[in-house]
């Protein structure tokens, strides 16, 4: 096979040639898959090649190597390591032959194939030669060579883990990149490979970081970079050093001064690329503090691996005035491009963010740039000025804000409806939507909003959703922190005279021919929401009106046309919101007793509309409907099992839904909304359910997230249908048991921790569903082979000591289940089991109350079991 | 090696409002299930509270409750839809063999193909070879054939299937297999799980079962890829639960490539040369089919009825003559058919009307390999649309 001219082929404009040559290709790989990347691996090296060709080949190669989805991916490394070795060994050959070549394209592109290979091979202990034989190269090769090679060993560094590398060639590699970008190197292209290879082998430079010397002249290096003449190398240098700050924070104190320097310097005078890394250093810098300080309080004890250094509030007096110039930088327009992100955004983020870090010393150094600008005749002085005083309202205590914000309120009503320029209305509106998050509510003592100023803000609001979208976005955005203040209100809110005009003027902002832009229309429906879960009893009937208005909004959609795939997707997206807004309204109905009973009349035609939902999505289900029919189902109780006939299909293929695991999720708790709904009326369904849960569990390509929710479901299940269980009874408690094995321990990081405590909760909901659907039924006998492996279950998570109090809380509720269904053969080994009584009674003591329920009702249990 | 990108949410919240509807919903699932299992609990403690007086008046409730629970709610005659291995054990004689005679799945024949077959349905090459039930239980293992008679009683690997000092055979665990006793090789191939270690698997869907079957069956005594005769291939539907009798949702097909016994033959073991059907006289002199409900084929003559001293319930013997059967709309119209005399006396049912239907078919114009790959490769096929994604080179 001629494949030079099959790879041009490949790229013809004539697309009966294209797939032609597409075809062959396949053809060839699937023939002889050897022959194949051996072929493409010697095009790529041949120079005599045209460079579209060898670039191809190089891409195809790549695609055989590696996949985005981990399944497709993890079957091509197997593919790859059960490849002939003569054959692997001559790709390899051709590859790092490429690395030579004269043609920039073909080096880059086997700098990437390499690093795929490395990734897979490495970490199996193959290819051992690879390093030595890449640092060979850039101590010999001329300039082109050195440059490919050292972007090799940077793509490599993305790939392997830093655990697959022994030190001495860690050491090797950081030598000859840190060597690669020193101002003694005279050539540009290679120190420019040599920073951005840096980058990537940062996380491998754990060893080197912790030696003083070693972390001087890595740090000095860097920060010469920074200086370079070269606009992509100071660029790289800056991403280096946002990289640093939060993989080596704790090493930064010596360098802080120095780098507050050279990053003042490029956000004053550097070219915005450069400028946009220097101010992320900072940002990355409280990520940092914010996360130290949140994590242990502001009494910070010195017992944890990372103390914070206060390096922001250290830099502050220099920092907050560098980050309030920037906020001057605006572009004309950024507010209606989605995409956009300049000087003036980046500034205005930092500066909210060092609000966060450091809280009321900020204040002071803000106050004097808002009021020197806010009322300027340049429209940039008067918006960087309210960004300003926006950013600044999360981090400080209400107190230190107060006056401030009182005083400001009323300027900013003004200005939303008054200034002339829609750049500063948007910027207006989100600041008035911030005073509502954070200074607004039943948590701050003495309120901003009175019943003197709450019919001004509601009718500037109003007004303003009239407004060009992005500022009518951010003036939803507004009243939804509003309504939100008034969650808890209790039985009479002050929004109630106003409910029905802000309804009214939320679905004619939907309506509008361009809410589209800006994501206006989400917005709407959003705040919608948000006003309909805050309203109170005195707006119920008006909830009510709702429900007509909204399913006669989602019938619309359902009656188009044939309609391209933009339009599908468009009508989609509506269909999800006008679930979502019913699921609110359902939940909010069906909470209490009289408005769900006046609710229930719809039900019927609402069910109706949303199997209509499905139907209209060929392949899988809307997330936004399944969630609104948990809600229904709930709301309609026993009831729902006539529509479970026709909705089963859904629910089936919406458990089978892994690529988008949110949805599988979502579908296995509506599951569980519907055993406690229908019960034992879901008997004829089970079947299909448990063994799709079953599969879902021993599948590795479902996200781990959604298995301990499924557990949690087989309890549901358990608990509905009681001793018909008996049939999935085995199957069940052998997948419990393994995973109980498997989440004893919680060794790991954080995350894992959490994890593994979400596990073990949703295995014990499922035993406590398993017993207590059990109760009572001949069949309890069943469950005796089981208690002994729970028993040592809860022993050992208990000797473990890492429960968090939502599984303390499940696990000693267990322990009761077992007592209260198995009474006296439970009791002799409750009775055995060495940490039960401590457990019990360490529960009791707990100054949770509802671990304390669980508990006295575990005592009250185990002491019948005992005493029989 | 691109620069990173580093954009930030701008004047955005940090939650969306989906994520809080989810979190919301997660929320409510939290607390309905948490007033569930409060329910259920409390539930008991009352119920301890009555009975906590006198508590002793309950004794070991589970370990004699198999040998004294009053068996009120199922007769052993019946055709009941669940399996009690335990109560079914302690029959005797004869009535073990009526109870078990009815407790089989039967296939119907496939007349037709049915659709989505390659989606719905598993198939597999059917053993020649006496259908059986093989039963573990109390260590031993004892298979018996379609009318209930034993056919052979053997230890096995099966639970409960023989004696051994492993605590995990309890008394109460037992296993029902559906199987295919091979002469030539005198294995059991198990074609079908009804009960396995205690857990009746009656009511479950094929899908269900297979799925068991799948990844449990290594454990048992029938492993082995032993190539064997086959005898037609059985279709079973994914969705099919266990059902004692016959059911369409199992399908049995045949040719001469995969069978030797595609025709029926008579008592000879020769193939006569007009088809030979079994049927049921019923009142009127209506004859019938084994099926449920009942398909007519047509009406004795009252002479033949009275000269032969026939009926209602007596299995009468046809010949199918030249007139054969013919169908209206898929429906069976009128069928042509001989009185030849009564059925042998071995006979408990007619036979069925695909049985029927399809050995009229094979000799007539039988439905072909083809005809099923045809099917399964069908454009109808729903899985098999095109993709409509195309490679990008």
């Amino acid at each position: 096979m001629e494949v030079t001219q099959v790879l041009l082929n490949a790229q013809s404009i004539d697309g009966a040639v294209r797939k032609t040559a597409e075809e062959s290709l396949k053809q060839f790989q699937e023939q002889n898959l050897p022959g194949f990347l051996l072929s493409l691996s010697v095009e790529l090296a041949n120079e005599e090649k045209p460079v579209e060709t060898r670039k191809l080949a190089g891409l195809i190669l790549k695609n055989a190597l590696d996949a985005k989805e981990q399944h497709r991916k993890f079957e091509l490394v197997q593919r790859w390591l059960s490849l002939d070795t003569n054959a692997k060994s001559q790709i390899k050959a051709c590859l790092l032959k490429t690395l030579s070549s004269p043609v920039s394209d073909a080096r880059s592109t086997a700098s990437q194939v390499i690093a795929k290979v490395a990734g897979i091979e490495l970490p199996q202990k193959q290819w051992p030669e690879l390093i030595s034989l890449l640092l060979s190269n850039v101590h010999q090769l001329p300039a082109h060579a050195k440059q490919a090679t050292l972007e090799t060993l940077g793509y490599m560094c993305e790939e392997v883990s830093p655990d697959v590398i022994d030190q001495d060639q860690v050491n090797k590699i950081l030598t000859a990149v840190v060597q690669g970008m020193s101002a003694s190197e005279g050539n540009t292209d290679v120190r420019l490979a040599a920073t951005r290879a840096l980058y990537n082998a940062l996380g491998f430079a754990q060893a080197n970081f912790s030696n003083d010397m070693e972390r001087d002249y890595i740090m000095r290096v860097v920060c010469e970079a920074t200086l370079s003449p070269e606009v992509r190398i100071r660029q790289a240098a800056f991403e280096c050093l946002v990289s640093i700050s939060s993989t080596y924070y704790e090493k930064l104190a010596p360098y802080i001064q120095d780098i507050f320097n050279i990053t003042a310097k490029a956000v004053r005078e550097d070219e915005e690329p450069v400028s946009l890394q220097a101010i992320e250093f900072w940002s990355s810098i409280c990520d940092e503090e914010i996360d130290i300080l949140e994590e242990y309080g502001s009494d910070f004890t010195g017992d944890s691996d990372i103390p914070c250094f206060y390096f922001i509030k250290q830099a502050l007096p220099a920092l907050v005035p560098m980050l309030l110039e920037t906020l001057l930088k605006q572009e004309e327009d950024q507010d209606q491009d989605e995409g956009a992100w300049n000087i003036a955004m980046a500034g205005g983020t930092c500066l909210g963010l060092v609000a966060r870090t450091v809280g009321d010393d900020i204040v002071p150094l803000v106050v004097p740039f808002i009021e020197e600008n806010i009322t300027k005749p340049d429209w940039r002085q008067r918006e960087a000025a309210t960004y300003a005083f926006g950013s600044i309202l999360e981090g400080p205590s209400p107190e230190k804000l107060l006056s401030l914000v009182n005083v400001a309120l009323t300027f900013m009503l003004s200005a939303l409806t008054k200034d002339p320029n829609s750049h500063v209305k948007d910027t207006t509106a989100w600041a008035l939507g911030r005073i509502f998050e954070f200074l607004h509510g039943s948590a701050v003592d003495s309120p901003i909003i009175t019943q003197a100023n709450c019919q001004q803000i509601v009718t500037v609001l109003l007004q303003s959703m009239k407004d060009t979208p992005n500022v009518a976005e951010k003036a939803c955005g507004a009243l939804y922190f509003l309504a939100q203040g008034y969650e808890e209100v209790g039985p009479s809110s002050p929004l109630t005279p106003f409910f029905q005009e802000i309804v009214q003027s939320l679905l004619t902002v939907t309506h509008r021919e361009d809410a589209g832009e800006s994501r206006l229309r989400t917005a709407a429906y959003e705040t919608l929401n948000e006003v309909v879960r805050c309203s109170t009893d005195e707006t119920a009937s008006l909830v009510l009106q709702l429900v007509p208005v909204i399913m006669m909004e989602l019938h619309n959609t359902l009656e188009g046309q044939k309609l391209s795939s933009d339009e599908r997707e468009k009508q989609s997206e509506l269909q999800g919101l006008l679930c979502g807004c019913l699921q609110v309204i359902i939940q909010k109905l069906g909470s209490s007793e009289p408005t769900k009973y006046v609710f229930m009349q719809y039900a019927d035609q609402i069910m109706g509309l949303f199997l209509r939902v499905f139907a209209c999505r060929s392949a899988t289900v809307h997330e936004e409907a399944m969630l609104a029919i948990g809600a229904l189902a709930y709301a309609t109780g026993p009831d729902f099992a006539k529509y479970m006939p026709e909705f089963y299909r859904y629910l089936e293929m919406g458990l089978q839904n892994f690529e988008e695991y949110q949805v599988c999720a979502v579908t296995v708790g509506v599951v569980g909304d519907i055993s406690r709904a229908i019960e034992e009326k879901i008997v004829p369904y089970c079947d299909g359910i448990m063994t799709q849960l079953l599969k879902n569990l021993s599948s590795n390509q479902l996200h781990r997230s959604v298995k301990p929710p499924i557990f949690s479901c087989f309890g549901d299940i358990a608990l509905a249908v009681g001793e018909y269980f008996e049939k999935y009874l085995m199957w069940a408690m052998s997948a419990l048991q393994s995973a109980a094995e498997l989440s004893t321990h919680t060794a790991g990081d954080d995350e894992l921790t959490e994890y593994t405590n979400s596990l073990r909760n949703g295995i014990l909901e499922a035993y406590s569903g398993v017993f207590q659907g059990f109760k009572n039924s001949p069949k309890t006998q069943l469950l005796i082979p089981y208690a002994s492996h729970i028993l040592q279950f809860l022993d050992s998570i208990y000797i473990e000591k890492d429960m968090d109090d939502v599984v303390m809380k499940t696990a000693i509720g267990v322990l009761g289940d077992l007592a209260d269904t198995l009474g006296s053969h439970a009791g002799s080994l409750i009775q055995q089991s060495p940490s039960s009584k401590d457990f019990l009674n360490e529960c009791l003591s707990s100054e949770d109350l509802m671990i304390k329920e669980s508990a006295e009702w575990a005592k009250l249990a185990i002491s019948r079991a005992i005493s029989v | 090696m691109a620069p990173h990108d580093l954009r930030r949410p701008f004047k955005r919240a940090a939650i969306s409002d989906q994520q809080k509807r989810r979190e919301l919903s997660l929320l409510r699932q939290e607390q309905n299930r948490r007033d569930a299992q409060q329910q259920a609990r409390c539930l008991a403690s009352s119920i301890l509270s009555l009975q906590s007086p006198l508590p002793e008046s309950e004794p070991e409730q589970s370990d004699i409750e198999l040998e004294t629970a009053p068996e009120i709610e199922k007769e052993s005659g019946t055709l009941s839809k669940d399996l009690d291995v335990p109560r079914a054990s302690k029959l005797r004689g004869p009535e073990v063999r009526k109870w078990f005679a009815r407790q089989l799945m039967l296939p119907e024949w496939m007349i037709d193909v049915p659709d989505r077959l390659s989606q719905d349905w598993y198939v597999y090459a059917r053993p020649a070879g006496k259908r059986c039930f093989v039963v573990s239980s109390n260590g031993t293992t004892v298979s018996r054939q379609r009318n209930g008679s034993i056919l052979h009683h053997f230890p096995s690997a099966l639970p409960a299937g023989a004696k051994t000092r492993d605590s995990s055979g309890s008394g109460q665990s037992y296993c029902i297999l559906d199987c295919i006793f091979h002469e030539l090789d005198q294995t059991y191939y198990v074609i079908d799980m009804v009960c396995w270690n205690g857990y009746s698997l009656y009511d479950c869907t094929s899908e269900f079962r297979f799925f068991w079957l799948n990844s449990k069956i290594e454990e048992s005594a029938y492993t082995g890829v032993v190539p064997y005769v086959k005898d037609g291939l059985l279709f079973y539907n994914k969705h099919a639960h266990y059902q004692t009798g016959n059911t369409p949702l199992v399908l049995v097909w045949k040719d001469e490539n995969c069978s030797q016994y595609v025709i029926d033959t008579d008592s000879k073991g020769e193939i006569p040369s007009q088809q030979q059907v079994v049927l049921e006289l019923q009142d009127n002199g209506k004859l019938v089919t084994s099926d449920d409900p009942p398909v007519l084929f047509g009406y004795l003559d009252g002479d033949i009825i009275q000269k032969s001293g026939l009926h209602s319930g007596n299995l009468l013997r046809f010949a199918v003559s030249d007139g054969g059967l013919s169908f209206v709309d898929g429906k069976l119209d009128k069928a042509d058919l001989n009185y030849l005399g009564k059925a042998n006396r071995g006979r408990a049912f007619a036979d069925s009307y695909s049985k029927v239907v399809f050995q009229f078919t094979v000799r007539h114009s039988p439905l072909k390999i083809d005809d099923l790959l045809a099917s399964i490769n069908s454009p109808d096929d729903q899985e098999k649309k095109p993709c409509d994604v195309e490679m990008v080179g």
